[in-house]
C-alpha cells in the first residue's frame, strides 16, 4: 500500500515535471522552424545545393585538415577518429565534457582533443581551420535532429542559458525572446525574423562573406540591439548555445546554412 | 586558393555538359576601410579560363562587385576524354588552378 502511494506519487511528480517543461518551450516542437524556412527561395536553393553552398568550401577544408598531422605527438584527428565516427556528434552538443565536467560546444571539443590528446595549439575563435573543422565534423550529422542533454551537470548551465535569453540586454532593452519567441515570421528592416534556431551552424552568412560560427550570429544579435558583447567562448554564450539547442531540440541539421 | 569544380564523370560525344567551378576568395572589392579607417585595397579575381585538352573554351574578365567566392556555371560539348581545366589569377598577381578529367564516349 505504501509502496504504491509512493509510485503514484512519483508518478505525479514525473507528470508536473513535464507538465513544467511543456510549458517552457514558447514554441511547441510542432511548430518548429528552421531558419531556413524564412530565407527567399534563391538562398534556400543555393544552401540545398551540395555543390553551390559556399560553405562547402570549408567543409572541404574541414576533410583535408581532418587528416593532416598536427602538434608534437604528429597526430591527426583521422590518427584516432574513423572517418565515419563523427555522424551525430554535432547533435548532441553542448556537452558537459566527463574529464573536466565542464559544458563544451563543438568547437571547444576540437580544441580539447588538439591540446589534450595531439599536443598542438588550439585553434583561436572563428580562425578559418577552426570553422573549417567545426562544419566539417557538423556536417555528418547532416539531416540528423538536435538531441542535446539538459540533465546531470547540464541543468545549471541550462537554466543560466534560459535566464540569458530571457534577459533584457542594450540600449533597446530587448531579450532574445522578444524577436525570436513572440516575433517570428514578422519583418525587421530587410530581414525576417526566425525563431533563432542554431542547428544551421556554422553558416555562411552573405553579409559575412564567408561563414561564421554560432557565437558570431549571436554576438551580430547582441549589436543589433547595443547590448554589450562578450567574448568569444565566454561561458555565457555557452549556456546560451544550450538553451538555443533544447528550444531547437528535434531539428535536423543543416551545416552549413546559408544566411542573408 | 581552393576551388570546386563539377562536371559530369561520363558524357556522350557531342553532349552538351554543365560545368560548375566555386572558388575560395574575398572579392575584396577596395571600397572598404579596415578598423582603423584606412581603405582596404582591391583583390579581385580578374580573368577565369577554362582549358578543355588544352583548347580554352571559357573566359570571364571579373571585377569588383562580384560576391565573394565567386560561383560560374556554363556549357561545353563533350568532345574528347581528357582533361578541363581552370587557371585564375588575382589582382596581387596569386594564380590558382584546378582541373577534373571526363571520359567521353561514343
Ligand atoms: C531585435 C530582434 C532580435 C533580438 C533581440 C535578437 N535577435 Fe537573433 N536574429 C534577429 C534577426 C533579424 C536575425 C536574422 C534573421 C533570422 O535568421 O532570424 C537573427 C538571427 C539569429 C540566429 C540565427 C538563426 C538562423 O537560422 O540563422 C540566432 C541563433 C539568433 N538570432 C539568436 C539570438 C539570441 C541568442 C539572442 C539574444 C542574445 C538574439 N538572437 C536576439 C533578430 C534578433
Ligand atoms: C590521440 C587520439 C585523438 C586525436 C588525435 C583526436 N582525438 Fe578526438 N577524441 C579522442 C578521444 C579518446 C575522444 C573521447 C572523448 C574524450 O576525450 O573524453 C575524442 C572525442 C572527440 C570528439 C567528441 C565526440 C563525442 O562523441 O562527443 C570530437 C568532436 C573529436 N574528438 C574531434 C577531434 C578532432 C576534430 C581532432 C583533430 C583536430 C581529434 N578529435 C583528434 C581522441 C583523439
Amino acid at each position: 500500500m505504501r509502496r504504491a502511494r509512493a509510485r503514484l506519487a512519483l508518478a505525479a511528480a514525473a507528470l508536473a515535471a513535464g507538465v513544467v517543461l511543456a510549458q517552457e518551450r514558447a514554441i511547441p516542437p510542432g511548430e518548429l522552424k528552421s531558419g531556413s524556412v524564412f530565407l527567399g527561395s534563391d538562398l534556400r536553393a543555393l544552401q540545398n545545393d551540395d555543390f553551390a553552398n559556399p560553405g562547402m568550401l570549408w567543409v572541404e577544408r574541414g576533410e583535408r585538415l581532418w587528416s593532416e598531422l598536427a602538434g608534437k605527438k604528429t597526430l591527426a584527428c583521422a590518427s584516432c577518429h574513423k572517418d565515419t565516427s563523427m555522424r551525430g556528434v554535432a547533435a548532441s552538443y553542448p556537452k558537459i565534457d566527463k574529464a573536466s565536467g565542464k559544458l563544451v560546444n563543438l568547437e571547444d571539443r576540437i580544441n580539447l582533443c588538439r591540446t589534450g590528446r595531439m599536443d598542438a595549439e588550439p585553434l583561436r575563435y572563428e580562425s578559418e581551420e577552426l570553422l573549417a573543422l567545426t562544419a566539417y565534423v557538423a556536417r555528418q550529422s547532416l539531416g540528423l535532429p538536435i538531441a542535446t542533454r539538459i540533465d546531470g551537470a547540464a541543468r545549471a548551465h541550462f537554466e543560466a542559458g534560459r535566464a540569458a535569453y530571457h534577459l533584457r540586454r542594450g540600449q533597446m532593452n530587448l531579450s532574445c525572446a522578444h524577436c525570436h519567441d513572440a516575433q517570428w515570421g514578422k519583418r525587421l528592416l530587410s530581414e525576417t525574423i526566425s525563431q533563432g534556431h542554431p542547428n544551421a551552424y556554422p553558416a555562411y552568412r552573405m553579409e559575412w562573406q564567408t561563414i561564421g560560427s554560432l557565437q558570431r550570429r549571436i554576438r551580430a544579435c547582441l549589436s543589433g540591439i547595443r547590448a554589450e558583447m562578450l567574448p568569444y567562448g565566454s561561458p555565457e554564450y555557452l549556456d546560451l548555445e544550450l538553451y538555443l539547442a533544447w528550444r531547437a531540440q528535434g531539428l535536423p541539421i543543416e551545416t552549413p546554412g546559408v544566411r542573408r | 586558393m581552393a576551388a570546386r569544380i563539377q562536371i559530369p564523370r561520363q558524357a556522350k560525344r557531342g553532349e552538351v555538359i554543365e560545368v560548375r567551378i566555386l572558388i575560395q576568395h574575398p572579392m575584396e572589392t577596395g571600397y572598404r576601410h579596415d578598423d582603423v579607417g584606412h581603405l582596404i585595397k582591391r583583390n579581385v579575381i580578374t580573368v577565369l579560363s577554362c582549358r578543355y585538352n588544352g583548347v580554352e573554351v571559357f573566359r570571364a574578365d571579373l571585377s569588383s562587385g562580384i560576391s565573394a567566392n565567386p560561383y560560374v556555371q556554363f556549357y561545353t560539348v563533350a568532345q574528347a576524354s581528357g582533361d578541363l581545366e581552370f587557371t585564375w589569377i588575382d589582382d596581387e598577381g596569386e594564380r590558382g588552378s584546378e582541373r577534373q578529367s571526363i571520359v567521353v564516349k561514343g
